[in-house]
């Protein structure tokens, strides 16, 4: 996983709210078996005026000029900021996976779906919670000012304007060390593999139904 | 000492390890796989080196990519990327040695529908699968609820799951429930009172004397569509009818362990003096059936309902996002739910693609036909052995006689990932469980409903209450 330390980057703003996963990356471009290659069909019906499928040269299509993020002052952006429950839908890790691969690594929200925000942490990408005013006054000044940048530090957990206004933001320790050290979460999992032995062990003899019952196949 | 939620007794069974930052290792008993979520993380497996930690807790089966008109074989599937993923789970499972249940196997279905019906999930267990209606499993008291790819990866190599201990919240429906008003009308109206992230953060227990008059079909359309409220899992307690409903599957414990196993899932209930974060008391008597007309699920209202008026909403966000929907689904403030014409009816999904709903649906369409202007009406069940059953009790032939086509197992219409797709316009009366922008086919316009509900749909070629046909 790519660590996160610190971002200085440019804004984009996606002004709708409960922006769903069916919305961040259409479900038929779900079926490639690969982790990589989902940013040029980021947000696809609405970046798109006709209809994407897997394996079209996305250069060609046509571009829907009214989308926010297609707007020449918002290419190159990799801070997204967004509405309330942003996320929602699906458990479909392609989402942080084709918003990564747009060049995104940190979002601002007042809140997110469950499962996007976790898997979000999974892939090095920072999803931060800002309350619903902050939010507000970052969109007034994304929107007012061409080439809006915000400095993100997650070590000392801020979001500071250009002006130089700094908000504090909330995030769980272990999901921290995590993204700050880039560290795999099965590594992490498996130093306890003997406390999941002794759990196997003990569940076992409680209730041994659990185990052995699906066959393995032959 | 407070006692205990059921969630808090699932949890504190699992409990592996806790850790000093709060969050936790939890033990999972099931992990369902399918095709779209688990490629990657077989791939990440290989990469690393790393074997499954176990291959008994884990079982596989094909379902959003699948064709739902017969084929024998993965080379018969038309689309090549569908084709891929189905050939990929069938090589990472015999490679890795874990059960599938493949092509032409009559187990084959919805991971939801087939992992309740072969008893591979079994009250007081944790599960999870890639995919978020994991949450159905939930009705039989079980923790369960979708994981992320990565999380895929981290169950098949440690069998545990990286979790922080969510809130618990009691959602209770007292009361008898209305002739014609089914468990899809009970989830459909809790998440028009609590909106669609009323649940974020929570673990939602169903309970009072309106869920426990339910089937456990209709508890786990309930328990389905707790992530339409915003809740990662959504249960049930256990009582006569989970018990009797586990019985005989095949792989449910049997003999002593089966003794066992009763004694303690007779536990698995909140105690009296347990202790909810939030209850939301809900009249049984006030639910209608319920028929969604927006893009989100919270834009749900009874049928006997007229269009809101998003002048009246006083939140901007919200106003905006009434204003958006109404355009996407080409319908006016102050028109009647019961004005709205279909196109297209599919009757399946996770949600409502067991036997009991297709029972449901087949009551109505019984000796009626498919409206002329109806393009197309489908039904779609969850598993090869809900299709067995139905077959048997008849229930293909009322639907086939009334102008419904009668298809294989699979996700089919409910995510446009197969070729059954909704076209531009196009209005579908669904028993699914979205009806995001493009869910069911690019610019379709799905309406979410009963079995019942979707059936009379289909008779009159617009919605009716069903309840007038009683
Ligand atoms: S039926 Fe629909 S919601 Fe259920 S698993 Fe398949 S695609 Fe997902």
């Amino acid at each position: 996983m790519e660590k996160f330390t610190t971002l200085k980057g440019l804004v984009a703003p996606l002004d709708r709210a409960n922006v769903d996963t069916d919305l961040i990356i259409p479900k038929q471009f779900l079926k490639s078996i690969f982790k990589s290659g989902y940013g040029p069909n980021l947000f696809d019906e609405l970046r798109y005026l006709d209809e994407g499928q897997p394996g079209m040269d996305n250069s060609k299509r046509p571009l829907n000029k009214d989308f926010v993020l297609n707007q020449p002052r918002y290419q190159g952006a990799q801070v997204l900021l967004a509405r309330r429950n942003f996320g929602c839908g699906s458990s479909r890790e392609h989402a942080p996976w084709a918003l990564m691969d747009q060049g995104f690594r940190a979002l601002i929200a007042p809140s997110y779906a469950d499962i996007f925000f976790n898997n979000s942490f999974k892939n090095g990408l920072l999803p931060i919670i800002l309350s619903e005013e902050q939010v507000e006054q970052l969109f007034r000044e994304t929107q007012a000012t061409e080439g809006y940048q915000l400095a993100i530090d997650l070590e000392k957990q801020t979001v500071t304007t250009p002006s130089g206004q700094s908000f504090a933001f909330e995030i769980d320790a272990f999901r921290k060390h995590c993204l700050l050290n880039g560290l795999d979460d099965i590594g992490l999992t498996l130093q306890d593999a003997d406390a999941i032995r002794a759990y196997e062990a003990k569940r076992a003899a409680e209730a041994p139904w659990v185990f052995n019952a699906i066959a393995k196949r032959t | 000492m407070a006692g205990k939620t059921l969630y808090d007794k699932l949890w504190d069974a699992h409990l592996v390890k806790q850790r000093d930052d709060g969050s936790a290792l939890i033990y999972i008993d099931r992990h369902i796989i399918h095709e779209v979520t688990s490629p990657q993380a077989f791939e990440g497996l290989r990469l690393a080196g790393r074997q499954p930690w176990r291959l008994d807790t884990n079982v596989a089966t094909i379902d959003h990519n699948v064709p739902t008109t017969p084929f024998r074989s993965a080379a018969e599937i038309e689309d090549e990327t569908s084709r891929i993923q189905v050939q990929t789970l069938e090589e990472n499972t015999k490679a890795f040695g874990i059960l599938e249940f493949g092509i032409g196997d009559v187990r084959q279905g919805i991971v939801h529908v087939m992992a309740p019906e072969q008893g591979a999930v079994l009250p007081g267990m944790t599960v999870v699968c890639g995919d978020s209606h994991t949450s159905t499993n939930g009705a039989l008291a079980c923790l369960a609820h979708g994981i992320g790819t990565s999380e895929v990866e981290h169950v098949l190599a440690t069998q545990c799951l990286v979790a922080k201990k969510m809130k618990n919240m009691l959602v209770r429906v007292e009361g008898t429930l209305g002739a014609g008003v089914t468990a899809k009308d009970v989830v459909l109206h809790i998440i028009g009172v609590i909106g669609t992230a009323g649940g974020t953060g929570y673990a939602m227990e169903f309970g009072g004397s309106a869920i426990r008059s339910l089937s456990m079909e209709g508890r786990m359309s309930i328990c389905n569509m707790s992530i339409e409220a915003g809740a990662r899992a959504g249960m049930v307690a256990v009582d006569d009818k989970t018990i009797e409903y586990v019985k005989g599957r095949p792989f449910a414990p049997t003999g002593a362990n089966w003794d066992k196993a009763v004694t303690w899932w007779k536990t698995l209930h909140s105690d009296a003096d347990a202790k909810f974060d939030t209850v939301v008391e809900i009249r049984a008597e006030d639910i209608k059936p319920q028929v969604s007309w927006g893009t989100s699920p919270e834009m749900v209202l009874p049928v006997d309902a007229v269009l809101p008026d998003p002048q009246a909403e006083s939140d901007d966000v919200k106003r905006n996002g009434m204003l958006r929907a109404y355009e996407y689904m080409g319908l006016k403030p102050g028109m009647k739910i019961t004005d709205i014409k279909v196109d297209r009816v599919f009757i399946g999904s996770c949600t409502n693609s067991r036997i009991e709903d297709l029972r449901a649906a087949a009551a109505v369409a019984k000796g009626k036909k498919v409206a002329g202007s109806v393009k197309q009406a489908m039904v779609v069940p969850g598993s090869g052995l809900v299709k067995k059953q139905a077959e048997a009790e008849g229930l293909d032939a009322i639907f086939k006689a009334a102008g419904f086509e009668w298809r294989e197992p699979g996700c089919s219409m409910c995510l446009a990932m197969n070729p059954d797709k909704l076209l531009p316009g196009e209005h579908c009366a669904s028993t699914s469980n979205r009806n995001f922008e493009g869910r069911q086919g690019n610019g379709g316009r799905t309406h979410l409903c009963s079995p019942a509900m979707a059936a009379a749909a289909a008779i009159a070629g617009h919605f009716v209450d069903v309840r007038e046909g009683i």
